[in-house]
């Protein structure tokens, strides 16, 4: 299974690859899609919650990423620069496809869920073997589409690609107390979801 | 220290950034708060049954096309440093 690509080391040849698709190698650039493709598409996946967008957004994205380049400074990394092109992308699909056509990055919407726990009864000792791993990625996705679209992104680009919060704050054009904010009620939201699987499951009465 | 404090923190305590002396007071609550513990427990499996289960991987068929197609574009598309 593809885990988080490792970084530390790749620093070096990667700004070496970007000057040279900068002067127009493409098979320099070529190396560039290759590194983070995976990454953009899972992260498109999440956002726009369809395959043909997410397919959009990754070929969309490395474009305006190519033609772009010598707009790149160099002063964050190149795929902090590339997920904040396909972030606002997948945005852009998904207001497409709603009809209110309010996605934004900055909303910061009061849902009736809150913070505070509701659920508290502990699920947490291997709830993964209470499935079968098709049936709990059918949860895993239904679970996360619920979340209002800034708070899944946050989500996603936190614990999903094991970005940093400052990291995060960069590619969403966020500060980082907005980006904890997020993220903590993110978290809380998933857990208490998933907690009305996972416990009744235990309990022996099958779907919540 | 209230429950609500402890939901406040609970992202630094996770991450292991939060003060030494939030900690000390943080882990006094959970020491007596059954309820804390569960949502800290379930919200740390929370995040590792994400991290460990991608949901959206992309398929090497898949992978191959698209890579063809950004690259078939970019060969059409002007060179970066005549863009502007």
């Amino acid at each position: 299974m593809e885990t988080i690509q490792k970084k530390a080391g790749e620093d070096t040849s990667e700004l070496t690859l970007v000057q040279a698709a900068k002067k127009g190698d493409l098979e320099a650039f070529s190396e560039l899609v290759k590194r983070y493709d995976r990454n953009v598409f899972r992260i498109a996946q999440h956002i726009t919650h369809n395959e043909e967008d997410a397919q959009d957004v990754v070929q969309e994205a490395f474009l305006k990423a190519y033609q772009n380049l010598d707009q790149f400074q160099g002063n964050s990394k190149f795929y902090t620069w590339l997920v904040r092109i396909a972030v606002n992308e997948a945005l852009m699909k998904l207001r497409r496809r709603r009809t209110d056509r309010t996605v934004s990055i900055d909303e910061d919407v009061e849902t009736d869920e809150g913070t505070m726990p509701r659920e508290v009864a502990d699920w947490s000792p291997n709830p993964e073997q209470l499935y079968g791993q098709s049936e709990l990625s059918e949860i895993l996705k239904k679970t996360i589409q619920g979340l209002p679209p800034g708070f899944r992104t946050v989500f996603v680009l936190r614990d999903v690609e094991g970005l940093s919060t400052e990291e995060t704050a960069e590619m969403l054009g966020l500060s980082i107390p907005a980006v904890k904010s997020r993220l903590l009620r993110a978290r809380l939201q998933l857990r208490e979801r998933l907690a009305k699987y996972f416990k009744l499951k235990r309990d022996g009465n099958g779907q919540p | 220290m209230k429950c609500n404090d402890f939901l406040k923190e609970l992202t630094d305590y996770l991450e292991g950034t939060a003060d030494a002396q939030i900690r000390i007071e943080l882990e006094e609550h959970l020491h007596w708060c059954h309820d804390c513990e569960v949502v800290m427990n379930t919200t740390k499996k929370t995040i590792e049954i994400y991290r460990d289960n991608q949901v959206y991987e992309l398929p090497d068929t898949l992978r191959s096309k698209l890579h063809a197609a950004i690259m078939t574009k970019c060969r059409h598309s002007k060179p970066p440093n005549k863009t502007s």
